[in-house]
């Protein structure tokens, strides 16, 4: 039987297909997943896709991190469920308390729109396995809001441990402290990211494969590990 | 029923980029000597059964994001 991840939609979500499309490139099979019910459908690991989830009221990510699916993601999580967040998606896991750190407005108040190199920093979480550390890739970012923010002291303990799991090389597109990109949860289940691996998957729409190393990387990650 | 005055601004340390556009575009009106940082406001109607707990508790779950931002909540 193929492995099931979950694809969430909210309204204003536009990404899920990429995302669901990234997921069939890498062998496994996507599951919609709507964000009214609290229903997770028994998938394998879950990705919360980009786009502009509620228009963006309150905050990004704010509104969409209390819909009844993402309490189902929180507590699946906890278990130890794989969960991805790309751009609106790594906002609405930051919402939601599963990721730490927030995401504001670019620096230069800019919408930036790019073709963007990344370094793998940790090689070792569940989506980035399939990667070696130090890896660089090129992946679209496409934001006005990308700008991770921490407290000090957590940015201090985020850096000790290795949870920076991906860094901006060749030019910060949006003032992210440290140049983070991307950050995962103590136990390296949960990771979010800004760029759009999902873009990057195929030569005729994005500037690289490279993206599908995410999304290739969880499924040795739950073909190695014992089912749940 | 009350009316509650929930004011959210972004911290001292914290980039106010939004802010600073609008800094910037005063001068444009001839404005100088101004410095603008920018936040929310929200106004609440509020049942008289609802305790002051409960406001601050969701002032700071979810009207403003502690990470990021301070909050006031005010009785008016």
């Amino acid at each position: 039987m193929s492995t099931r991840i979950g694809v969430i939609t909210f309204p204003g979500t536009l990404d899920d297909v990429d995302a669901s499309r990234a997921v069939r490139y890498a062998g496994a099979e996507p599951v919609a997943l709507w964000h009214g019910d609290h229903d997770l459908l028994a998938v394998d690991a879950v990705v919360v896709p980009g786009g502009f989830s509620y228009g963006d009221y309150l905050r990004a990510g704010a509104i969409a991190s209390l819909a009844p699916i993402m309490r189902e993601v929180v507590e699946g999580a906890a278990k130890g469920l794989p969960v991805l967040g790309i751009c609106n998606g790594f906002q609405i896991l930051c919402e939601a308390g599963l990721l730490p750190g927030a995401l504001t407005r670019n620096e230069k108040l800019h919408f930036v729109c790019r073709d963007q190199k990344l370094r793998v920093e940790n090689a070792e979480t569940a989506w980035t396995s399939g990667f070696t550390r130090g890896e660089e890739i090129l992946v679209p970012v496409k934001n006005a809001e990308g700008r991770f923010v921490a407290a000090p002291d957590t940015l201090t303990a985020l850096e000790a441990e290795g949870r920076v799991v991906f860094r901006y090389v060749g030019g910060n597109p949006n003032g992210s402290a440290a140049d983070i990109a991307g950050v995962t949860s103590e136990n390296g289940r949960v990771v979010g990211l800004m760029p759009h691996p999902e873009h990057a998957v195929d030569l005729l729409t994005g500037p690289s494969e490279q993206g599908l190393g995410l999304f290739s990387s969880v499924l040795g990650t739950l073909a190695g590990a014992p089912a749940a | 029923m009350a009316r509650v005055v929930v004011d959210v601004m972004p911290k001292p340390e914290i980039l106010d980029v939004q802010g600073q556009a609008v800094s910037r575009a005063l001068t444009r009106i001839g404005v100088s000597g101004i410095e603008v940082r920018q936040g929310k406001h929200f106004e609440l109607e509020v049942d008289d059964s609802v305790d002051d707990e409960t406001l601050h508790r969701i002032a700071g779950d979810l009207l403003a994001n502690p990470v990021i931002e301070d909050w006031t909540v005010t009785r008016v």
